[in-house]
Formats: structure tokens, C-alpha cells, sequence
């Protein structure tokens, strides 16, 4: 196996591994601002307890986040260093940007959030606490404004230097506000959020079929529920506003997310089906014209296939369709889920109905393998191209590096982050087994002290 | 001045910082084990446990900062060090997974394990630094296209071994004096038995390292006999290194270690006064093939946003570090929400 092949292996397991995490800190850190907001508002202990249960957990994520993601800062250079020489002029200033602003915003308060509690007041305390949350949104902003370059480049001219040609900012604000910079955000913040959501639902719908910490459990249950209603609604929004932005600029990644070999009038959609990339054929079940309705909002006009682009800048078809028709049916099934869940709870049933809660407990996986996949469709579908257009992925891996050394990391990374995830998993579980702590009585509470004294919120 | 000696500075800025603030973590974990009940290691720990993961946040930065500004410098160290940096990122990981899991459980046993793994990967961090620094001063392989082009064990030289355990002394001393100065009663009287043994370890890595710099890195002092007045700053170094005991002995655990800062601070000075303007010295036609903040430079442009970046950005980052230092000042108590 080759360094190139192994280095977009590694590469792919790095980010992947490290992708399960800031999704829950993203979310998580959104929710801990509405719990902790509505604590200060209604002085109502029991948010303090679900408060204190998620910072917890917040900060658990957040550390295996820093820990993988330290990795990422690592691995362009080390594995991709012609790429580094490429983009550097370009792509480094996000990241610079990402560094100062977002990491030490999320990384500097954290501590007070967990630390603080008895050292600073309540005011300063949901300080820190919106400020982490910023933080954590701020560290998606850069990461995907230099990912987004690489989907569709702006702002930048190709300069030769005695080492090669390199991209050379040309306007910085082209580069961030490139053209699918803030969708993509949208969609990955949105994501995000549908991970927190269901992380808290899954954890209430525990709690209410083993009839523990009710009290708590129930305000859980409707904040994940609305939250989860309101960001899938947006989703959906921010998904279709997404796929034409890629018909617009990417055509070829459109038509391997499809599956179109064809140009034809009338392209249909696949709503599930797989690929006989062999004997270029789709064999799916189609609704005739979707496609083009979702493109041109007409319904005739032929989307353009593989067949107008060069073979040789073709994506893999079967990966990039199958990640992209998992995202699409999961954001599906998280509707009817949030949607069974607003009606019981309506009908004040939810609690009797078991199978539904089974149901949402497991359903905390369904954002992260909706992400896995949206990740893995957005990156293939860009293939052969590591900048779109502009450098190919075998242009930007290092010359000095050897297979064997890239097999020892990939081994070394299995190792850890098996090793990491099982541990993650452990105490996480043990976590929410032991549950959010009680907080009798409002003497020893500080913090509720202080909101008393100062009559305020 | 130029744009890119601005930016060197900054970076310079940054690594120093880095080495101050998480040459003490890193030198509380490489001192973890002498510790030896787990109440004392957990107060250790808890000295650093609400600023830690601040203090790491900048080799971040000064990562960010060489690839944005320095890409070329970026591109080659890390392909280059692929091996050597995969250790650092193992340490790295198992560093902060070992604090954030020790103290989950109450089984000694699983405590034992993660303290070994705290303390064995941050003398592991601490000596891959001084190794990469060690390469840098020392020069390596380049070739034409500016690629390294020597192998692993390359990479471990006598001079940069020398350097590796200068810095894990270093750290070892400047955490035992943090750690006095964080802690109190019986705890801080298990620190102040080592903190003479830290400091006499370190001395001795610290003339060591001195006299083969002198004799087999001759290049290091070059500029400082043309411009005899930078002199100062190995003197200052010596004087601030030298107080260091003298400081401990009366019991002035904050001005000792303001000294062992200001050590650090000189002695990485040193290290851009004797390199500067080179960024990776090649030992095949060092004239062509080394890596010079001149022609590893990003675009003026870049380095301007960049700078305007850190402009607003380190001021924020420090007010809030200052805030939070602030904030968590005193000695450690075990609480509740300790790790």
C-alpha cells in the first residue's frame, strides 16, 4: 500500500474519531446556556442538578476533543506536507484565527465552569457559560471556513515560488466568505446541535424507563425534544440550500451523491438503492424529476451526470451515494422520532409508551452516523481533488515520509483512540448511571445563596 | 522592521510562553510519581488541574503560527519528525486522558496505572520538545527541495539527547516550584525535599548542555562575539538560573519561580539569537537547502492579517489567562468537583 493511500486512511480515522466529540461539545454547550439561563430565571434547583450533571459530562467530551484534535494540527504537516506548502498562505490564517479566538475562549472558561462554581458568582458563572459555548461554535466557524475553501476556493491567486506553485490570499474576506462557506456552517453547526439534542434525550427517555430522577428527567426531556424539533426544521432548510450549492459548484460531487452515470431529462432521486459502479449502473428506487426540481425548481431539466466530467476526475460513486443517502434517511428518521415524542408528550403518554423511549435511547447514535456520513460524502465526493480544481489529493502528500512509518501511526492511533473510546463509553456510562446529584437543601448551596442576596434574574 | 521577523517574534512569543506555562504541568507530571500517597497526588494534580488544558492550548498556537506564517518550516519539520512527533502526539493524548481518568474511579489500582501514564508521557513530551529543539540548533538533512532526507534514529544525536533531558530537568524544577507555591502544610513539605534535588539535576544538564553547545555548536555563539552586548543575555540567564536556590532557601517560592520563568524565557532567547534567521538549518549546503524565515514566508498579505489577528488576539488571550490565574490563585484545595 502507498503513502497516499495510507495517509488519506489515517486522515480519515483521525478526523472521524475526532468528529465524535465536538459535535456533543457544540451541542451540549448550546443546551448547558438554555439550562443554566433557565435556572438563573426560575431559581428552580432542578435545572442547577441537570446544570451540574452536563457540565460534566461537557467536560469529558471537551478533553477527548482537545486530545484528538490536537492530532489534527499535527496531521496536515506531517502527512501532507506539499499540501501544507500549497495552502499555507491561505489556510493558515483561518487556523491561526481558530487558535486564538476559539480554542482558548472554550479551553480558558471551561475551567471556571467546572472549578468555579463556589469561586465566582452566578452572573459570572453563566458568563463562562455562554463563553464556552461561543468558543465551541467558534472553533466550527474556522475549521469549516478553510474546509469550505477547499470545496469551493476564492480569494486567492497561485504564485510560483522556487518550491512550486502556492496559493496567495488575494482578499481575505473572499476566502472566508467563499461561496459555500456559510451554508456549510449552517448545516455542520445544525448538525451539531442535533447531537446535544439527542444526547439529552436519549439520556431523559433512560431515566424515565428505570423511573429514576423523574423530576429532572422530564424538563430534559422536552428541552432535547424542542431543541431537536427546531434543528431538524432548520436542517432541512440548510440541507436542500446545501445540495444546490453543490449542483452550482461541484457537479461532479452531485452526481456521484446520486449516482448519475447519465445525464438524463427528469433526474430522478434515489430514495435507497446501490451502485453497480462496475457496469455503471444505479439500481435504486426513484422519484422521476426530484432531482432536477431540487436543482433548477423545474422539473424537466436534465442534471449533468458523470458522463460530462473527465473520468479521471470522477469521485468513488458507491461511498459518496451510500454515506450521502444514510445522512439523508436518518435526518428522516430523527423527524418521526422528535415528532412520536412531541405527541405523547402532548398527550402526557410518552412515559407509558416504552417502546418509543427504547428507541430514543439508542437514538443518540443517529446524529453522530449521520455526521460520520455527511463528513465522509462531502470529503469523497470532492476526490481527486484535495483543493477542488485547483491540487489534486497525490499532489499535497509528503515526499518524506515512508509506508512503514504511516502503518506504525495508523496502529498507534487505532490503538489509542480504541483505548480512548472504550474509556469514553465507560465513564460516560457511569456517569449517567450514577446521575445528576440532588441538591437538597438550598443552604449549602452557594450559588442559589448568592441569586437571593442579590434579588436579581 | 519586516513583516516576517515580526511574525518570528510572535511565534518566539508564543514558544516561550508555551514553555513556561506548560513547562510547569508538564514538570508536575514528570515529578508525579515521587509522590506517594494518593491524597498528595491528587492536590498535585488539582495544582494544575484547572489551567492545564489553557497552558496546552498554546502549542496550538505556536503550531497555527509556524503554518500560517512559516509553511514551508511547517511542511518540512513535520514530515520530516514524522516518527519523533508521533511519540509527542501519543504523549500528548495519553497526558490528558490520564488526568481527566485517574480520579474517576476509587480502585488504586486503575489510580496507579493512569499516574504512571501521566508521569511517564509528560517526561516523554518534555524530552521530544528538547529533542526537536536540540535538531534545530544541531541542523539536519535537507535536500534541494527542502524535504528531510535522514532517517529516525538521525533524529537522536548525542547533542539533541542532551537537550531532550536539559528540558525534562528544566520542566522537573520549574514544576517543583510551582508546586510549592501552590500547596501548603505536609504537602508542600514533600515538594521542598525535592525542589534542591530538582534544581541541582538541572544545573548539571544545564552546564552540560552549555559546554557542548560551546564546543560542538560554535554557529550558536556567532552573533553574540560580532555584537558583544548580547552577552547579556547568557548573564542574565546565569543570574536568574543561580537565584533560583538561593530564592527557595529564603522561602520566596513566587520570586523563585518568576526566576525559573525568566530562566526559561533567556535560555530560548538564546536559542533565537544563536539560530535566527534560520528556521531549520541543513547539513547539506546550509547556504541553500536551509529553511530561513526568508524563504519559508508566507505572502506579506497573510503575514499582515496574521499579525492583525494577533494584535487582537494575544491581549484577549492574556487578559483572560491573567483573569483565570486570578481566579484560581491561593493554595489547592480538594473539592468536590476536583479531579
Amino acid at each position: 500500500m502507498d503513502v497516499l493511500f495510507l495517509s488519506r486512511i489515517q486522515f480519515a480515522l483521525n478526523t472521524c474519531f475526532h468528529y465524535l466529540y465536538p459535535p456533543i461539545s457544540i451541542g451540549l454547550g448550546l443546551l448547558l446556556v438554555i439550562m443554566e439561563g433557565m435556572y438563573l430565571k426560575t431559581r428552580d434547583l432542578k435545572y442547577k442538578e441537570m446544570t451540574h450533571f452536563w457540565i460534566k459530562i461537557f467536560a469529558l467530551t471537551f478533553a477527548l476533543g482537545v486530545a484528538t484534535g490536537l492530532v489534527q494540527t499535527f496531521a496536515f504537516g506531517t502527512n501532507w506536507a506539499r499540501y501544507s506548502r500549497f495552502v499555507g498562505d491561505v489556510f493558515g490564517s483561518a487556523l491561526a484565527a481558530e487558535g486564538i479566538f476559539a480554542f482558548f475562549l472554550e479551553a480558558g472558561f471551561l475551567g471556571i465552569l467546572l472549578f468555579g462554581w463556589d469561586r465566582v458568582g452566578p452572573k459570572l458563572h453563566y458568563f463562562s457559560t455562554i463563553c464556552v459555548c461561543l468558543g465551541a461554535h467558534f472553533s466550527a466557524v474556522w475549521i469549516v471556513v478553510a474546509n469550505s475553501w477547499m470545496q469551493t476556493p476564492a480569494g486567492f491567486h497561485i504564485v510560483h515560488t522556487p518550491l512550486g506553485p502556492r496559493a496567495e490570499i488575494t482578499q481575505f474576506w473572499e476566502m472566508v466568505f467563499n461561496p459555500s462557506s456559510l451554508n456549510r456552517l449552517c448545516h455542520v453547526l445544525l448538525g451539531c446541535w442535533l447531537t446535544g439534542a439527542f444526547f439529552v434525550i436519549s439520556v431523559a427517555a433512560y431515566y424515565l424507563l428505570r423511573q429514576r430522577h423523574q423530576p429532572i428527567a422530564r424538563p430534559m426531556m422536552y428541552i432535547g425534544l424542542s431543541f431537536a424539533m427546531i434543528s431538524l426544521v432548520l436542517q432541512l432548510i440548510s440541507g436542500d440550500s446545501s445540495a444546490r450549492l453543490v449542483s452550482k459548484y461541484q457537479p461532479a460531487k452531485l452526481a456521484a451523491l446520486e449516482g448519475l452515470y447519465q445525464t438524463i431529462p427528469a433526474t430522478p432521486i434515489s430514495v435507497i438503492g446501490w451502485v453497480d459502479a462496475k457496469a455503471e449502473k444505479v439500481h435504486s428506487l426513484k422519484i422521476p424529476g426530484a432531482l432536477s426540481f431540487m436543482t433548477y425548481r423545474d422539473l424537466s431539466t436534465p442534471v449533468p451526470g458523470l458522463d460530462k466530467v473527465p473520468r479521471d476526475e470522477w469521485p468513488n460513486v458507491p461511498l459518496t451515494f451510500q454515506t450521502y443517502h444514510i445522512m439523508v434517511s436518518l435526518w428522516v428518521v430523527m423527524f418521526l422520532i422528535a415528532l412520536f415524542g412531541f405527541y405523547h408528550w402532548g398527550r402526557k403518554t410518552l412515559e407509558k409508551k416504552r417502546w418509543l423511549l427504547w428507541i430514543m435511547v439508542f437514538s443518540v447514535l443517529l446524529p453522530h452516523i449521520a455526521q460520520q456520513c455527511g463528513w465522509i460524502c462531502a470529503e469523497v465526493g470532492r476526490q481527486p481533488w484535495i483543493v477542488y480544481k485547483v491540487l489534486r489529493t497525490s499532489e499535497g502528500v509528503s515526499t518524506s515520509i515512508s509506508s512503514q512509518q504511516v502503518f506504525g501511526s495508523i496502529t498507534m492511533f487505532l490503538v489509542v483512540y480504541l483505548l480512548l473510546f472504550a474509556l469514553f463509553l465507560f465513564l460516560l456510562d457511569r456517569k449517567i448511571k450514577h446521575g445528576p446529584e440532588e441538591i437538597r437543601s438550598q443552604e449549602d448551596d452557594r450559588l442559589y445563596r448568592d441569586v437571593l442576596k442579590e434579588g436579581r434574574f | 522592521m519586516e513583516l516576517a521577523a515580526l511574525w518570528y517574534l510572535v511565534i518566539g512569543f508564543s514558544v516561550i510562553a508555551y514553555s513556561v506555562l506548560d513547562g510547569f504541568d508538564l514538570g508536575v507530571g514528570a515529578l508525579h510519581l515521587f509522590a506517594r500517597t494518593d491524597e498528595q497526588r491528587r492536590v498535585f494534580l488539582n495544582a494544575i488541574g484547572p489551567v492545564w488544558d489553557g497552558n496546552e492550548v498554546w502549542i496550538v498556537i505556536v503550531m497555527g503560527g509556524v503554518f500560517a506564517g512559516f509553511p514551508n518550516a511547517y511542511a518540512t519539520v513535520f514530515s520530516g519528525f514524522y516518527t519523533l512527533l508521533m511519540f509527542l502526539i501519543a504523549g500528548l493524548m495519553f497526558r490528558a486522558s490520564a488526568i481527566e481518568f485517574r480520579s474517576k474511579r476509587e480502585s488504586l489500582t486503575w489510580r496507579y496505572f493512569w499516574d504512571t501514564v501521566f508521569s511517564f508521557a509528560s517526561l516523554l513530551v518534555a524530552f521530544v520538545m528538547g529533542l526537536i529543539l536540540g535538531n534545530m540548533v544541531e541542523g539536519v538533512p535537507l535536500n534541494e527541495s527542502q524535504d528531510y532526507i535522514g532517517t529516525f534514529s538521525d533524529l537522536l544525536g548525542p547533542y539533541s539527547v542532551i537537550i531532550g533531558l536539559t528540558t525534562c530537568a528544566l520542566f522537573a524544577m520549574h514544576g517543583a516550584i510551582y508546586l510549592t507555591m501552590k500547596t501548603e502544610g505536609e504537602a508542600q513539605e514533600v515538594v521542598r525535599k525535592w525542589i534542591n534535588k530538582a534544581i541541582a539535576v538541572f544545573i548539571f544538564w544545564y552546564l552540560v548542555a552549555t559546554v557542548a553547545t560551546l564546543i560542538y555548536m560554535p554557529h550558536m555563539t556567532e552573533r553574540m562575539i560580532q555584537e558583544p552586548y548580547l552577552f547579556l543575555c547568557p548573564l542574565f540567564a546565569l543570574i536568574a538560573i543561580f537565584s533560583i536556590p538561593y530564592q527557595v532557601r529564603r522561602g520566596n517560592h513566587g520570586w523563585a519561580f518568576v526566576s525559573s520563568c525568566i530562566s526559561i524565557a533567556l535560555l530560548l532567547t538564546l536559542f533565537g539569537l544563536g539560530t535566527y534567521p534560520t528556521l531549520v538549518a541543513s547539513t547539506i549546503h546550509p547556504e541553500a537547502n536551509s529553511i530561513t524565515i526568508y524563504n519559508a514566508a508566507s505572502s506579506e498579505k497573510t503575514l499582515r492579517i496574521l499579525l492583525l489577528v494577533v494584535a487582537i488576539g494575544i491581549p484577549l488571550v492574556f487578559a483572560y489567562g491573567v483573569w483565570v490565574y486570578r481566579i484560581f490563585r491561593g493554595k489547592v484545595k480538594l473539592e468536590k468537583s476536583s479531579y
